[in-house]
């Protein structure tokens, strides 16, 4: 399971859900290199969420592109795989079939499903829960059936709305760890939105941060710091308090022109 | 040593009466025992009444010695074989019609706004009310039959596997399609697994209507199946024969319907359900 990263191009990519709304976002431009963990954070509203779906290709732009590796995401596919806030898994499947599923979609033979599916369970160390039921699994085990269900496909990259949000901290903290590790282990990108700074720290190489209305990017932050990353290192910590002042100062922005631009 | 033994065969004993699959047998043996001999005593009271004795033969064991009369001369076979190809055929027809409008029923929302109405107003006539239809429309009493079975059992399934897919979580769409999967994988990866106990459970509603069709249906004009071998009996006067006939279908209806209900819980994902 050799994942190559890619490089992930946003050009001018603007968004509204209607001419009678406003715009959510305005020509945002934003490169990620391959292999890159980049965290969007913002508070609720600032279009991070649609700018995530659009990236997936469940939403399409109003103007703009995404481009991954030159090719244009116009449409969701197995490369560019999203997880979501819940596990939203198939009751009537067992932990396999579940992160099976997607490659049951395409044309792989049992042999391939098989092997795939048993290193992805693997990866998120459910080797033991293989043939149960998902009604029987925990919260953040189910969340790791998931993760494991996305990582199957072999994406270039993989995109979090969120996703441990609704977990005690003591299970998301692990997964965070874990998601960042195998994303390096096996080289995909990385992009997760998030209003937890500590997540953003904890998981990302690079914060940028978004706000105003209409949203965009208005701060950037490089997380540079040697893994495996804990919450309680004194270098996380100091990096925690730049980028909270950092987001704080972006709660206060207005953008001068965007009275204009809305209208 | 003798002792032990026996003790040691009481103690299997009791635990086998403790096992809940055979206190729930030993219960529906006794519900069925308090039927035959309330059966027995209205038998007896038939007999010993002078105005009522012609009728004596509706009694629980003349009935008991009919069924290998009827068995020996192929009667049942026949009758189950006729009414059973009825049955399938109608059954099959509702299950075809019926699950596809119910999937779209369940689906768009325009197209269940639009057929709501009229779907209910049709549902609410007897079905029995279009027999005199049926028999001008169809060349031959079978197909008229199978259009009755068909016509009251095509609303379970159709509204049952409306409301499983309303039920449905759209999240799972979403995932699906995130992970590659279009409108044939969701209808065949999502869908159907999702709905299948709706379905069923439409389809255990459906036989029991139709089983209830059937035989009124086959009072009239055709010379086979079940509802003909109770009005032959009637007319003939052989009252045993009638009541096995009409035991016959209460015991082939449960079979069929515990069919259902075992594949109901097979294909059932809900728990504690």
């Amino acid at each position: 399971m050799a994942i190559r990263g890619t490089e992930i191009k946003i050009q001018g990519l603007t968004h509204r859900y209607s001419s009678r709304t406003g715009v959510t976002f305005n020509r945002v431009d934003l490169v990620s290199p391959p292999g890159e963990a980049l965290a969007i954070i913002g508070r609720s509203g600032c279009g991070k969420s649609t700018l995530l779906h659009i990236l997936a290709g469940i939403l399409k732009p109003t103007e703009g592109k995404v481009l991954l590796n030159g090719t244009a995401i116009t449409a969701p596919s197995p490369r560019w795989v999203m997880m979501f806030q819940a596990p939203h898994l198939f009751p009537w499947m067992t932990v396999s079939q579940n992160v099976g599923v997607g490659l049951s979609f395409g044309r792989w033979s049992k042999e391939e499903t098989e092997e795939r599916v048993t290193e992805a369970i693997k990866l998120v160390e459910l080797q033991d829960f293989a043939a149960a039921n998902v009604q029987d699994l925990s919260g953040g085990q189910q969340q790791r059936v998931a993760l494991a269900r996305s990582l199957v496909m072999e994406p270039e990259l993989l995109l979090l709305d969120e996703p441990f949000s609704a977990l005690d901290a003591f299970t998301r903290s692990s997964l965070q760890k874990d998601v960042r590790s195998i994303a390096k282990r096996k080289g995909f990108n990385i992009v997760f939105v998030t209003h937890d700074i500590d997540e953003a720290v904890i998981m990302g190489d690079r914060a940028v941060i978004m706000a105003g209305s209409p949203g965009n990017i208005v701060h950037e932050l490089d997380i540079d710091l040697p893994d495996p990353r804990d919450r309680h290192d004194t270098e996380v910590q100091a990096l925690r308090t730049r980028l909270m002042a950092t987001f704080q100062e972006a709660a206060n922005y207005k953008k001068p022109e965007s009275a204009t631009l809305a209208a | 040593m003798n002792y032990a033994v026996t003790s040691a065969e009481e103690g299997g004993f009791c635990r086998l009466m403790k096992h809940r699959a055979v206190q729930s047998l030993g219960w529906a043996a006794g519900g069925i025992a308090i039927l035959a001999i309330l059966w027995l005593i209205g038998g007896y009271f038939i007999a010993n009444n002078p105005t009522t004795k012609t009728f004596v033969k509706f009694g629980l064991v003349p009935t008991l010695e009919a069924f290998p009369e009827l068995w020996g001369m192929g009667k049942i076979q026949n009758a189950l074989a006729a009414s059973g190809f009825r049955l399938g055929s109608g059954l099959l027809l509702a299950i075809v019609i019926g699950v596809p409008i119910g999937i779209l029923m369940g689906r768009i929302k325009w197209f269940r706004d639009f057929t709501n109405s009229p779907f209910q107003f049709v549902r609410m006539i007897s079905p029995l009310s279009w027999m005199p239809l049926a028999v001008l429309v169809f060349a031959t009493w079978n197909g008229s039959i199978i259009f009755l079975i068909a016509i009251a059992a095509v609303w379970p399934v159709m509204f049952a596997t409306a409301a499983g897919l309303a039920k449905v979580d759209p999240n799972w769409f979403k995932v699906a399609r995130n992970l590659g999967a279009k409108p044939l994988h969701i209808l065949t990866k999502v869908i159907m697994p999702a709905i299948t106990f709706d379905v069923l459970s439409g389809i255990r509603l459906a036989l029991g209507v139709a089983w209830i069709v059937l035989v009124p249906a086959e009072y009239l004009g055709v010379t086979s199946g079940l509802g003909y071998a109770i009005e032959d009996a009637r007319e003939t006067l052989s009252y045993n024969h009638l009541t096995a006939m009409v035991v016959t279908i209460g015991i082939v209806g449960y079979f069929l319907d515990s069919i259902l209900v075992a594949l109901i819980k097979r294909y059932s994902w809900h728990r504690g359900g």
